[in-house]
């Protein structure tokens, strides 16, 4: 059913969500619709030009003409109410949610909750739902608007300051998918992306127990001089690393860095070199982004590296 | 007959425009009506151009051809440049030049209003790309959403550019529709009742009517955001009790009938083409022009559904997306009527038929996909992505700037006097149609790859570059068939074929004078009976209207609906005043982005200014001057 060239890590041919799936089942119904109409309204336009000057009498004309507005009543008719079964209840009414997705200048902040409401944790740029389940999530932003999409697992919504968003992710086929942002937020609209992972459910209940983990204490001595590293150079400033610097939240949560598949917003592989390239130049890997670059001597940054490499 | 040479040589004394430095006082319709088209044209050119150094950042993943912040800067202002400095004028300069000669009048109601309207256009878009070589330009793109283009997230210059000078362009648009609305109205020629109105001048009417409906809330939109950027009042900052989701309903509530305001004039050029070159009249008059009203009305009723990925309740949802569907009825008459005419004539096929036919083709495949996004589930997967690119530019090229092009072609000879070359039109139809597809048609299938829109670069593993490498390989052709435009503009000017009064044979009162018309239009004045005067066999020998004075500047007023005569009344001469007022109103536009004392400035000078405008220069009733 789908089409080789519409395949791709973020199309929304890949059918892998619910909602997605309705909505390419719709696309091929009003595909169809579309083609014969375009088909049909082509063909009597270039048929005059083979006429060669038989004129239609005025009755005939109108005959046709009359037919082509029932046609297009009957067809718009058909289209307007038939697309009424494919809405879904996407957006909901004000409800509890499982996770919230925080739209940050430029990246992503997730948080998930326990059945009370109350935070479990809080990671960033990385989603993870078990597989055929509905997982409610909640849509906010404290700066511009952003918009929630991905279009592998179906369609999206705003994240609108001081109105909340509902939307309900439900995948039927395991793997990761990219997000993207859809709304124009400003100089780093373009990488800022994220990943839903969608694993079976036992896989994602040990990664949900593995994320509420406190940060590990740093076990050797380079790691502990990394982290003495992460306060004096102000990373603390921004970022949060549970169980070990919990005074800021302006930046992405660092507790379990390494057990993302992405850096930046979904701009960089997480591996070591990228994780360096990206702090001592983070302008040089997303121009325009918020994070300042560091200055430090080679063995302080080593050191850091080191750190945050123990950040499973 | 020496007496009527005499009185014709008074007549054409009276009409005469300034030329030279009295270039700023000239108020003729036709010179007005020129210049707005001729400027909208290069704003479409200087857009155009940035739509090429958009393409060619994304021609390769990951390109740094162009940074984020100049990019930014470069799709707001093609977007603003296209939409406001481009479309809007390019209609009414269409409507300013073409309505008077299509109705048989002498001039607009109020000319130096027409004056006016054109400079305030001017100075606007002057200054917007000016602030581009200041690196000030716009950068939160044509739609300019809250709150990423409030202080906060856009301090510095370039927003209060946006809204003050949007504000001050439409003021533009607003006094050109009230100009035209009123013309139409009373100026039409005794015996052309609304029903022999030409379907053109129809769609001149509604668009006029939908501007003055539409563009208040963009002009209340942009002032409140102005006073939220310069002193606080935070109608949009939801933290003091604002709201942003109010810009985008005021933004939209003008922005979904502007693509209608575009489209209807461009409709309106079909319909006058197509019949002329099938030699027979318009065939369905009647449903054309109720189809014209009806796209007005409803045209007011589609404006969430830019909004439906924003979270209102569904059931607003399903209201819009049920008017989205409905109105491609009254265009799909449109296009019967076209077609019933093609196949009830003989239709001889050259540019402007070749242009009218290209924009058939890509409005069909344009509305189809609009239909397919006016499906909120379909909607909340391809909004702000790639697809919806697709889907407007097959509108709003194909579904307009294609029949701006068959309009210039086919109006050229009455505007120069001489006709553009066929053979060079050819080349200009095929290579912008063939360009524009291999440019457009792949944008499709980058919305169904996931590709949002406003994103400067791209990762190369997300499968895009393929399309991305096609859709700027024809855009380049695209602008290739633009260009050839200017060459057979530059081409004709010397060696294009001299222009009869009516080369097409065309059935329309523009075609019954010299081309190009002289300065008083018509003399005498024409009457009509049937929708196309010119066809009518006895035309010229019917009864016209006679007695105007050929000293002073009248046009003869006739009721709204039957077209009777009723009376005479004088128009105004050349004045600088109109020009100096715009340039007052623009110091204060532009002047409060730097400091607030220019408003109080500009509203003392501009009393002023009309103080000379209104300045009576003498006494109407005496005989002579």
């Amino acid at each position: 059913m789908a089409l080789v060239g519409c395949q791709g890590p973020q199309s929304m041919m890949s059918n892998a969500g619910a909602d997605a799936e309705r909505v390419v089942t719709l696309w091929w119904l009003l595909l169809s619709v579309s083609a014969f109409v375009f088909f049909i309204v082509s063909l009597f336009t270039i048929i005059p030009f083979f006429l060669k000057g038989k004129v239609v009498p005025e009755a005939n004309l109108g005959k046709g003409f009359m037919a082509g507005i029932v046609v297009t009543v009957v067809i718009l008719l058909a289209i307007i109410v038939g697309t009424f079964q494919f809405s879904t209840t996407l957006v909901m009414a004000n409800e509890k949610a499982d996770i919230e997705v925080v739209g940050k200048l430029w990246w992503w902040e997730v948080i998930y909750y326990d059945e009370e409401g109350q935070v479990l944790f809080k990671t960033a740029n990385e989603i993870h739902i078990p597989i055929d389940k509905k997982v409610r999530l909640r849509l906010t932003t404290d700066n511009v608007i952003h918009s929630f999409w991905v279009p592998s697992l179906g369609g999206k919504a705003d994240m609108i300051p001081g109105r909340p968003n509902y939307l309900t992710l439900e995948a039927q086929t395991e793997g990761i998918y990219r997000g993207q942002c859809a709304e124009y937020c400003g100089l780093q609209h373009t990488f800022m992306a994220f990943h839903v992972v969608v694993e079976p459910e036992d896989q994602y209940q040990d990664w949900l127990l593995a994320q509420q983990e406190t940060a590990p204490r740093p076990q050797t001595s380079l790691a502990e001089h990394g982290a003495k590293v992460f306060i004096e150079a102000k990373c603390m400033n921004c970022h949060t690393i549970r169980g070990f610097s919990e005074k800021s939240e302006i930046g992405p949560d660092l507790t379990h860095l390494m057990s993302r598949q992405m850096l930046a917003s979904g701009t960089i592989p997480n591996n070591k070199g990228h994780l360096s390239g990206w702090i001592a130049d983070p302008e040089g890997v997303k121009p325009s982004a918020l994070m300042p670059g560091l200055r430090l001597k080679s063995e302080d940054f080593k050191a850091l590296i080191h750190y945050l490499e123990s950040l499973k | 007959m020496s007496d009527a040479k005499e009185n014709l040589q008074e007549l054409s004394k009276t009409w005469h425009s300034p030329t030279g430095w009295g270039w700023f006082t000239v108020v003729n319709h036709t010179n007005i009506g020129l210049r707005y088209i001729g400027t909208s044209l290069i704003f479409f050119f200087l857009a155009g151009i940035l739509g090429l150094l958009i393409r060619t950042q994304l021609i390769v993943p990951e390109n740094d051809f162009i940074g984020n912040d100049f990019y930014n800067q470069i799709f707001s202002m093609h977007g603003i440049t296209m939409m406001f400095l481009f479309a809007i004028p390019i209609v009414e300069g269409f409507g300013v030049y073409m309505v008077p000669y299509m109705i048989g009048t002498r001039d607009l109601s109020f000319p130096r209003l027409s004056a006016f309207s054109y400079y305030v256009f001017l100075i606007g878009g002057f200054v917007l790309w000016l602030s581009m070589l200041l690196d000030s330009a716009p950068d939160a793109g044509w739609f300019n959403y809250v709150p990423l283009s409030l202080k906060e997230f856009s301090p510095g210059k370039r927003i209060d550019v946006y809204a003050t000078v949007i504000t001050f362009i439409e003021i533009s648009a607003l006094a050109a529709a009230v100009e035209l609305i009123v013309t139409i109205f009373k100026q039409k020629a005794p015996g052309m009742s609304l029903g022999k109105m030409p379907p053109f001048v129809w769609s001149i009417l509604v668009m006029a009517f939908m501007i003055v409906f539409a563009m208040p809330t963009i002009i209340v939109g942009s002032i409140m955001l102005t006073l939220d950027r310069l002193l606080g009042t935070g109608f949009f900052d939801s933290g003091v009790g604002g709201d942003a989701l109010l810009w985008q309903h005021l933004f939209w509530w003008f922005g979904h009938p502007e693509v209608y305001i575009i489209f209807l004039p461009a409709a309106g050029i079909i319909s006058t083409i197509i019949p002329v070159f099938c030699g027979r009249p318009l065939y369905g008059y009647t449903a054309v022009v109720l189809s014209i009203v009806a796209t007005g009305v409803i045209s007011f009723g589609l404006w969430v559904h830019h909004m439906f990925t924003t979270g209102l309740p569904i059931q607003a949802d399903a209201f819009f997306a049920a008017a989205s569907g409905l109105i491609a009825l009254p265009s799909g008459i449109q296009v019967f009527s076209w077609i019933a005419t093609m196949w009830g004539g003989k239709p001889r096929l050259n540019t402007a038929f070749l242009f009218s036919l290209g924009f058939i083709f890509m409005f069909v495949l344009g509305g189809l996909t609009g239909i397919m996004v006016a499906s909120v589930p379909f909607d909340r997967q391809v909004h702000d992505s790639y697809f919806v690119v697709a889907h407007f530019h097959y509108v709003l090229i194909g579904g307009a700037v294609f029949p701006f092009f068959a309009g210039l072609y086919y109006w050229w000879p009455k505007m120069t006097g001489r006709l553009l070359s066929e053979k060079l039109g050819q080349w200009n139809f095929w290579l912008t149609f063939i360009g524009f597809n291999v440019a457009f048609f792949p944008m499709h299938f980058l919305g169904f790859l996931g590709m949002p829109r406003r994103i400067y670069s791209y990762p190369s593993d997300l499968n895009w570059d393929l399309m991305n490498l096609i859709s700027t390989i024809g855009s380049y052709i695209l602008g290739i068939g633009f260009f050839l435009f200017v060459v057979n503009i530059i081409y004709s000017r010397k060696h294009g074929q001299r222009a009869t009064n009516n080369p097409w044979n065309a059935s329309t009162l523009e075609w019954s004078v010299s081309s190009p018309a002289p300065g008083y239009n018509f003399s005498p004045l024409p009457a009509v009976r049937s929708l196309d005067p010119l066809w009518d066999k006895d035309f010229g020998v019917q009864p016209a209207a006679v007695g105007l004075r050929t000293d002073r500047r009248e046009v003869l007023v006739t009721s709204v609906i039957e077209g009777k005569p009723q009376g005479v009344i004088g128009i105004p001469h050349p004045t600088i005043w109109p020009f100096i007022l715009a340039l007052v109103c623009g110091m204060g536009f532009i002047g409060i982005i730097f400091n607030l004392w220019w408003f109080v400035f500009a509203f003392f000078a501009a009393s002023v200014a009309m103080t000379g405008w209104f300045w009576p220069k003498y006494n109407w009733r005496k005989e002579k001057r």
